[in-house]
């Protein structure tokens, strides 16, 4: 939109004078209790005829159906060609307004709602102030729907692949159901095999299966699904495009094994001389090779060469798995290789990271040999892992008889991470069960509340009470091995205040676990800015509404799911992969998007190639062409939210939906200058 | 706190709240007390909690709960050492040590206290300083055990001959140049209260 | 070097007075201009904050206004004591952090002509000076009679390492600030669990039992790992193990003879200083036989020193990695 148009006498794009329709909602009391609703129906009949509102009514309900039938019968019958309804926050109901406006033929955007509920009757109290701010508010409503234009969403194609990041269960759930539907997904991971953290376990709550028993089927599902591709070992390096038609470059890096010939027969490993402890899978407490597997079950089973631990990459020496290799599958000369997949959805399903211990000094992690974290416990318990199952202290031999469980550790602790970690309180149920279970020993949990508020999680504390496991309500102040008192020396001494009893207790152990926080990746703002969504400021990725649209983002056909967003469970995790999954189906049994056409463009003309805008799209919508030294905006990436429109200094962007005559002329309304006598007015740049 | 607990208008909130809102007003810094989830590090962190009447955490709680006696009449505070590790360790970052402080001199003012050492103490300290202006240990330490540990003055007076020979007390006070300046400063001070 | 303005406390020129001997000795060689706040008075320690509010913030007020007033081209109080230190830093902390208090404190300041701007001042501790401006390897490059074999038990006490405001210490538990140090001298340092817990403070004074069983809890640690020496940062904590190991000693039945010397008094030796120029002789717990170990062929190792290191066995679990590269391989 251009030209001097003259704001105060409101008209619309073709020059005729707009017919509106005004609705002022009661909403029951919510508003007509401190709102005077008829007062302000008449006066914008009387008042604001001379800006083209030809009909004012008021309605109890206008969401009601009959209220919608009300607009609907005076666009027909009035020819009315723009419409306000002033009534609660837009949020709510302008689609249901648009709607109704659509189904009688008008263009859906030439429809605006005034918000006189939450910014006007629910923050107010003097009548009489709220009714005249009312008025202000619905006038500047009526100038603003003078200027708008009718617009039609943007349609795209939608591309019917898929790409999952993360091989966790949420990025595998996701998958499955995505190819079972008959579509394709690639999957990458980072990691050499799929699986996530949920193959790092033992047992999960509160049914105590075993966590490679119900994970591996789905692993191997995964990874051997036709319409499946598996890139694991890989990452993706940029994301390029728009819901519907992403390009993303992923980097599969070289595992310097030939895939193709490789059988999995896992001599190398056996074979290789360098053994380096396994930070990620074995969590620090056990060993792999330079060239591994990182577990038994891996999918897929080619194993990875770990280039820094390598005795020939460092060194010059050694090749003893290609000496071995029966396949000849070793391939020094491997290198990376970037791809570019096109998909036109992705969920991102990239798990969490562990709250590290050592930061919480008092406890003595990393300084007291027998304090574990619970990854570290989790791969003690697991039958797979370093002690085979067996629960023993760090000696690897001796087996504890006595436990304590410490709840809370980083979480729920503002010097650490404010919030709830969700699953530790039923983690350490388990663990207190696996303690009795393998054991014997006596087990204490520490605890500040028991939080067990899922499907058989309660009952699952009342069995761990039956074990006869010991719960003492306070938040551990101190592990030492300082012995102060008989009985304390050579064990590790919980100091804690027994709240319940009312005093503080030394409670001798020989092995401590710690349930530590579960904390976002720590790579996590990285990654958000690779695929353009938002991140809180701790790391979560932020979904488009926490309670009412909890897997999709502000970016749209960009969907997460799982721990991405917050730690949960993993029947929540599960079901937010499929939720990701059936958004993702619904894309591509559409084909094509609509996008919402609120969203800014270049004035080519006037733009000057000086680009102070180019960087500060939050959604990378943003380009330059070189060739015409002008700035471009990709509608199906931009979101509408303005800032390129402020920033331009030639006002070379406009922002549809919200240009600047749109605006100043709702300012005009609201300041009520529209209905003095109309001056020279400075032409509108 | 930056709001008021209890509606100035609602009656039948009695002295619950208030003591809370007097002791937060009454302390250093923002107490934030209303923040304890009593969760017990405190009381589990405390090197001397075995002597205390009451741990820290249940300090609090009567506190919140509006028992201002029972409080008062603690030996709690009296016992802290100030050693800050419940401070560092709150995970509700409650300034601890601060209300300690705070619950000792409003005990003071109402006389509340069960044993009258601590006060005593602290009092003969403060009157050391106001009037030379730095602490003096002869002074502090003859007075206290006179009033309050006759018995053992015989045992002090040895570590005290022993102190006296090192050179590490002295029996003449050492006084400050500017002890009218301080005493205007003090006396300001004690007209002006913290209750907000 | 930098120019400092000294807050010394009460205790240096009387229970202390082998602390203020002592880094008055080392301030030359290393280069610390130490000036005196003039006419300071006490910060009231723990007493006064027990007492009345605004009058305790007073108190500590007048110095700080005092040292803002003459700052010598620094301003940096730096204080020995660790009470002092931190009376001061809360002072200035709370008076930012709650304004009303800033106010009603410099209206009674007022009444002395005085004012203090809150955040004016930069605080800290005279072993946070020492480490950080210093710096460990001007201290390594001037040690002259490194401590070989001399078994030290870093003491730091409570109130350095808590609650520390503008996080100037590693840790609040398990702070390495002072082993560093010892380290640089060529002490063997011990890793002393209780190196931050409680000595008791004035409790000495009101509730004795509850202090000798606070000092007995360090004595017995540092016992256990056959510390030759402990080694403090303040002047309570010297006082309370030195001058009261005695009192705990005929309480609880037992007979430690342990040195409680200041850290200040080692980095003087380490220098070259006789024991005399760095504060010796004032203890009530004779550091003879520590200072004879000084300069003397280290002995063979003890049981305490391999207390730490879990068994190396093949079928031992590796430890997480800690700063400092321990852990890992068992």
């Amino acid at each position: 939109m251009n030209g001097a148009t003259n704001q105060a006498s409101s008209l619309s794009g073709n020059g005729k004078r707009p017919r509106i329709g005004v609705y002022v909602c009661h909403c029951g009391s919510n508003i007509a209790g401190t709102v005077d609703v008829a007062e302000v129906r008449e006066w914008a009949e009387k008042r604001l005829d001379r800006s083209g509102v030809v009909v004012a009514r008021d309605y109890k309900f206008m969401c009601s159906s009959l209220g919608q039938e009300l607009i609907e019968k005076d666009i027909k019958d009035l020819a009315l060609d723009r419409v306000v309804v002033a009534a609660c926050s837009p949020h709510l109901h302008e689609s249901t307004f648009r709607t109704a406006c659509r189904r009688a033929g008008l263009n859906p955007y030439l429809c605006e709602l005034a918000s006189i509920r939450e910014q006007v009757s629910w923050v107010h109290s003097d009548k009489v102030a709220a009714t005249d701010k009312a008025k202000a508010v619905l006038s500047g409503a009526v100038e603003r729907v003078a200027r708008n234009e009718p617009l039609e969403p943007q349609h795209v194609p939608v591309n019917p692949a898929t790409m999952v990041v993360g091989g966790g269960i949420a990025g595998i759930q996701a998958a499955l159901e995505i190819a079972d539907a008959g579509y394709h997904v690639y999957l990458v991971e980072r990691d050499p095999s799929i699986g996530g953290h949920m193959a790092q376990f033992d047992k999960t709550f509160p049914t105590l299966d075993c966590a490679a028993c119900i994970l591996t089927p789905r692993m191997v599902s995964a990874g051997t699904h036709p319409n499946i591709t598996l890139l694991t070992w890989s990452e993706v390096e940029k994301v390029d495009g728009y819901v519907g038609s992403f390009s993303v470059t992923v980097r599969k890096k070289a595992r310097y094994v030939k895939t193709a010939l490789c059988t999995g027969c896992g001599v190398c490993q056996e074979k290789c001389p360098k053994k380096v402890i396994d930070e990620v899978y074995e969590a620090g407490l056990g060993y792999r090779k330079a060239i591994f597997t990182p577990f038994p079950q891996a999918v897929p089973k080619y194993p990875v060469l770990d280039r820094s631990n390598c005795t020939y990459f460092q060194r010059g020496k050694c090749k003893a798995c290609e000496k071995f290799c029966p396949t000849g599958a070793i391939d020094f000369e491997q290198q990376d290789e970037v791809v570019t997949l096109e998909v036109g959805n992705i969920v991102l399903a990239t798990g969490y990271d562990l709250f590290d211990p050592r930061r919480v000094t008092q406890y003595g992690y990393g300084r007291l040999a027998n304090v574990f974290s619970s990854l570290e416990f989790e791969r003690l318990t697991n039958s797979a892992g370093p002690t085979h199952g067996e629960i023993v202290l760090r000696d690897g031999v001796t087996k504890p008889s006595t436990v304590g469980i410490v709840h809370c550790v980083g979480s729920r602790d503002r010097n650490f991470n404010n919030y709830c970690s969700a699953i530790c309180c039923m983690q350490s149920l388990k663990f207190a069960h696996l303690v009795k279970e393998r054991t014997g020993a006596t087990v204490y949990n520490f605890y500040i509340d028991m939080r067990t508020p899922a499907k058989a999680y309660d009952e699952f504390y009342q069995r761990v009470l039956e074990e006869g496991t010991l719960f003492v309500r306070g938040k551990v102040a101190e592990v030492t091995d300082a012995a102060r008192l008989a009985g304390e020396n050579g064990k590790l001494i919980i100091q804690v205040e027994d709240t319940l009893a009312g005093k503080q207790r030394r409670i001798p152990v020989d092995m401590v676990v710690l349930s530590a926080a579960l904390e976002p990746r720590h790579d996590a703002a990285d990654v958000a800015k690779r695929f353009g969504i938002s991140c809180s400021h701790d790391g979560w990725f932020i979904e488009k509404h926490p309670k009412l649209d909890p897997v999709a983002t502000m970016t749209e056909g960009i969907f997460i799911a799982g721990c991405v967003t917050g730690p949960k469970d993993i029947p929540a995790t599960v079901a937010q992969g499929a939720a990701a999954a059936a958004r993702v189906l619904g894309h591509i049994q559409r084909r094509e998007i609509a996008l919402e056409p609120i969203r800014a463009s270049v004035i080519e003309e006037r733009c000057s190639g000086c680009r102070i805008c180019n960087d500060l799209c939050p959604f990378n919508a943003i380009t330059y062409i070189e060739e015409r030294a002008v700035t471009e905006i990709n509608p199906a990436l931009c979101q509408g939210c303005g800032t390129c429109v402020a920033a331009c200094p030639a006002g070379a962007i406009a922002g549809t939906g919200f240009s600047n005559e749109q605006i100043l002329a709702q300012i005009d309304g609201l300041l009520l200058r529209n209905l003095e006598v109309p001056a020279a007015e400075p032409a509108l740049v | 706190m930056t709001t008021p607990l209890a509606a100035p208008s609602d009656p039948t909130v009695g002295a619950d709240l208030r003591f809370l809102e007097e002791v937060s007003a009454a302390t250093a810094g923002v107490s934030r007390l209303e923040m304890c989830i009593q969760c017990g590090t405190c009381g589990g962190s405390c090197p001397v909690a075995a002597d205390m009447d009451h741990t820290p955490r249940m300090l609090f709680a009567m506190i919140r709960a509006g028992m201002r006696d029972e409080a008062l009449r603690s030996n709690t505070p009296w016992i802290c050492v100030s050693c800050y590790h419940c401070v560092v360790r709150c995970p509700q970052e409650v300034h601890i040590a601060d209300v300690m402080y705070t619950i000792k001199s409003m005990a003071i003012r109402a006389k509340l206290y069960q044993d009258s050492v601590a006060p005593d103490f602290s009092q003969t300290f403060v009157d050391m300083v106001e009037n030379y202006g730095r602490s003096f240990e002869f002074g502090l330490a003859t007075r206290h055990y006179l009033k309050h540990f006759p018995l053992r003055i015989p045992g002090a007076a040895s570590m005290g001959a022993g102190m006296l020979s090192k050179k590490r007390m002295t029996v003449k006070p050492k006084r400050i140049a500017g002890m009218a300046q301080l005493d205007a400063i003090l006396a300001r001070a004690k007209a002006l209260e913290l209750t907000s | 070097m930098s120019g400092y303005l000294l807050y010394p406390g009460c205790s240096l020129d009387t229970g202390a007075r082998a602390y203020d001997e002592s880094l008055h000795a080392i301030a030359g060689p290393l280069g610390l201009e130490l000036t005196e706040i003039d006419d300071w008075n006490c910060c009231g320690a723990t007493e006064y904050l027990g007492i009345n509010l605004i009058p305790a913030y007073a108190l500590i007020g007048r110095n700080l206004a005092l040292a803002a007033r003459q700052a010598n081209g620094s301003r940096t109080v730096v204080a020995p004591c660790s009470a002092c230190y931190l009376n001061l830093a809360k002072a200035d902390h709370y008076m930012r952090e709650r304004p009303i208090l800033g106010e009603r404190v410099n209206e009674a300041l007022a009444a002395g002509d005085l004012q203090y701007e809150p955040g004016s001042l930069e605080i800290r501790h005279l072993l946070d000076v020492i480490i950080n401006d210093v710096g460990l390897d001007e201290i390594k490059a001037r040690v002259k009679r490194p401590l070989s074999g001399l078994r030290v038990a870093p003491y730091l006490g409570c109130m350095v390492p808590r609650p520390d405001y503008e996080h100037r210490w590693s840790d609040h538990e398990h702070p390495i600030e002072l082993d560093r140090l010892l380290d640089a001298l060529g002490a063997e340092v011990i890793d002393f669990p209780l190196k931050t817990h409680c000595c008791g403070g004035h409790m000495t004074q009101i509730g004795p039992e509850t202090a000798y069983e606070l000092i007995r809890r360090l004595l017995h640690a540092a016992d256990q790992f056959k510390a030759d020496v402990i080694a403090t940062v303040c002047p309570m904590c010297q006082l309370n193990l030195d001058a009261y190991q005695g009192a705990t000693n005929r309480h609880f039945g037992t007979s430690y003879e342990i040195p409680i010397v200041f850290f200040t008094q080692l980095i003087g030796l380490a220098l070259g200083l006789d024991a005399d120029a760095a504060g010796f002789g004032r203890e009530m717990v004779s550091a003879r036989h520590a200072l004879g170990r000084v300069g003397v062929k280290p002995p063979p190792p003890t049981d305490a020193e391999a207390r730490r290191r879990p068994k190396k066995d093949r079928l031992s679990l590796p430890m997480p990695q800690m700063p400092g590269g321990e852990g890992g391989e068992p």
